[in-house]
């Protein structure tokens, strides 16, 4: 019998901490994948970030390194340079990418690092309990904004893909969600064009994935998708925000 | 530079003497950000790093540029930043992650005066920092305190070999007299030992073994425990072993003056001076601050009547003495803060008042 659909080689065969519903399974699997379909695991290196995704750097089975809260784009920097033919990515949360690392964020990107951040924005920050992140909607209740994010208090939301596509390191910059069959498919291929970016050695590349988190969302797991879709993407439109893919960003 | 000779002796600031001592000593990727006193070793490496194939960058913090270290030393190769104390706080985050994650790396610290933004002339007062919380948790590092340039290049194969030996960060505690300084050195001409990080680093596993994790966390109590005791007995090897000290005339000494780094030339000079005029005082001189040479101190403690530690600061190290001396003879203290630097004369007159008329 023809093997149709198998977990691929580069995700560990062990269960993951995430809650039911929650989409970093998904994204995990579309990494992983990626990883597969370009033959590069012996020659990848993961990062794993502080936050829900922590320990994905028991989930994937290339080389992982654990990074201190928002440093993951840095320790990216120090390996990409040191091995300049590793292929290396970080995966990170709203609150480790656009709180606390943003400053690594910006600078990895306007270098022209030639490294590939996933960047997964759900809103919300999972692991500690459901406080408010960066990308948190205005007026979207969480502990920390339990009267909804007030933005006159507490300021608008970051969206990363249109304050990275300004600079001139960015090759590759696209948002996708996985709320859907097509937009998976279509976050998968952007994965892979990421990827190949970095591969190709055309600059700094990030795909914002918009995910679900249905735990401290305090939604169902299809009550969360249809949120996302409803509530998300017209924050936060899907699409390509920078590509520079052809002749890269040093038009080598 | 150019290849020198065997026993050539060339002039140079200290802290190009050190980025150049860190070149010959393999290292080839540098991560950092401008700080005085310390940032000709950036404008050095800035220089040397493209013509050798090496690493510079220029980050766009202390913070960044500690966690590009944490890369390039997960990746398996030999990596350094440097800076001065109020750079190095903001590096602490890193050391701590780099002690927790087993990862050899060199940290140069150029101090300055402090606290807050302090001052850019020369200090001491990030002792305590250095050796007692260089980063959050139960940790060491090594902290070497060089007192010469040549020392300090000495120092600075010595800091990557130990780094490496028993994987765990390494500091050059200079302060800003010996980087800005210029005094005639040689580089040693030793073989610089390789290391095979193939097995722990995170350097892509080519299909050759399963995935290496570069980490430092550990959700099981019981297993972190164990992982930092594990740790603790390695620490205590390096304090058998590696604990360096020199002893200068303390074998008939009354009173023995502990002070390393640019203190101890200021204090040799005041002891030779006070050796002139019969007094017997003599000196130790910590090279490593941690490990401290305690034995060495606990050992001058059964034959002296005093000791007097003397620092560019309010008094941090005393601490150590005291805890070695453990109230066997009277410990006092004399020192300069805020880039004020002591005196030769201050320093006689002190061990004079110690000691008393002519012995």
């Amino acid at each position: 019998m023809a093997v149709v659909y198998q977990r691929p080689k580069a995700l560990v065969d062990i269960p993951t901490h995430y809650c039911p519903g929650c989409t970093h399974g998904i994204i995990h699997k579309l990494v992983a994948e990626t990883i597969d379909e370009l033959a590069i695991e012996g020659r990848t290196i993961g990062i794993a970030p502080v936050g829900c995704a922590v320990m994905a750097y028991d989930y994937f089975a290339c080389d992982m390194v654990e990074a201190a809260h928002g440093r993951a784009p840095a320790i990216a920097t120090g390996i990409k340079r040191s091995l300049p033919d590793s292929v290396v990515f970080t995966y990170q949360g709203d609150g480790d990418l656009a709180a606390i690392g943003t400053a690594e964020t910006v600078h990895s990107a306007t270098r022209g690092e030639n490294i590939t951040i996933i960047f997964v924005n759900n809103g919300i920050y999972g692991m500690t309990g459901g406080q408010m992140a960066p990308t948190t909607l205005p007026g979207m209740v969480t502990q920390t904004t339990p009267y909804g994010r007030d933005v006159s208090t507490a300021g608008f939301p970051v969206r990363v893909c249109e304050m990275l596509s300004t600079l001139s390191g960015v090759a590759y910059a696209e948002r996708v969600a996985v709320n859907n069959v097509p937009n998976i498919r279509k976050a998968k291929a952007a994965i892979k064009k990421a990827f190949t970016c970095q591969i190709e050695k055309k600059g700094f590349s990030i795909v914002e994935i918009l995910s679900t988190c249905p735990t401290n969302w305090g939604l169902t797991p299809l009550e969360a998708l249809k949120w996302l879709e409803e509530n998300m993407i017209p924050y936060y439109p899907l699409g390509v925000y920078a590509d520079r893919t052809e002749k890269g960003v040093r038009g080598e | 530079m150019k290849q020198l000779a065997s026993n050539e002796k060339v002039l140079m600031k200290g802290n190009e003497a050190l980025a150049e001592a860190a070149i010959q000593a393999g290292c080839r990727h540098f991560f950092g950000y401008p700080i005085t006193p310390q940032t000709e070793v950036a404008a050095y490496m800035a220089k040397r790093m493209p013509k050798i194939g090496g690493t510079y960058l220029q980050a766009e913090s202390e913070v960044a540029a500690i966690n590009m270290v944490y890369g390039a030393a997960a990746a398996g190769v030999r990596a350094m930043t440097s800076s001065s104390s109020p750079g190095i706080s903001l590096k602490t985050e890193g050391i701590s992650y780099l002690a927790g994650a087993d990862l050899p790396a060199l940290i140069v610290n150029v101090q300055r005066g402090s606290p807050g933004l302090g001052g850019i002339q020369p200090s001491q007062a990030d002792y305590w920092q250095a050796t007692k919380a260089p980063g959050h948790g139960d940790l060491h590092i090594l902290v070497f305190a060089p007192s010469t340039i040549q020392e300090m290049v000495d120092m600075v194969f010595d800091a990557f070999e130990l780094a490496d030996t028993y994987r765990m960060p390494a500091m050059i505690l200079a302060d800003g007299m010996l980087g800005q300084m210029m005094e005639p050195i040689s580089f040693p001409e030793k073989q610089v030992k390789q290391f095979d990080k193939f097995s722990w680093a995170s350097c892509g596993h080519q299909g050759k073994r399963s995935h290496n994790v570069v980490n430092s966390l550990y959700l099981k109590p019981e297993q972190l425990e164990q992982m930092i005791q594990d740790r603790f007995q390695r620490y205590a090897e390096i304090q058998e072993k590696h604990t360096q000290w020199e002893e200068y005339l303390v074998e008939d000494a009354d009173l023995v003056v502990v002070a390393y780094g640019a203190t101890s030339r200021i204090v040799r000079s005041a002891i030779n001076t006070a050796r002139n005029q019969d007094y017997k005082v003599g000196m130790i001189r910590p090279k490593t601050l941690w490990p401290y040479p305690t034995k060495a101190i606990q050992q001058a403690a059964q034959h002296v009547k005093g000791f007097l530690s003397v620092e560019m600061s309010m008094g941090q190290m005393v601490d150590d003495v005291r805890l070695a001396v453990n109230g066997k003879v009277p410990v006092s203290f004399f020192g300069h803060t805020g880039g004020v630097v002591p005196t030769p004369a201050e320093v006689l007159a002190e061990i004079k008042k110690l000691l008393g008329g002519n012995q």
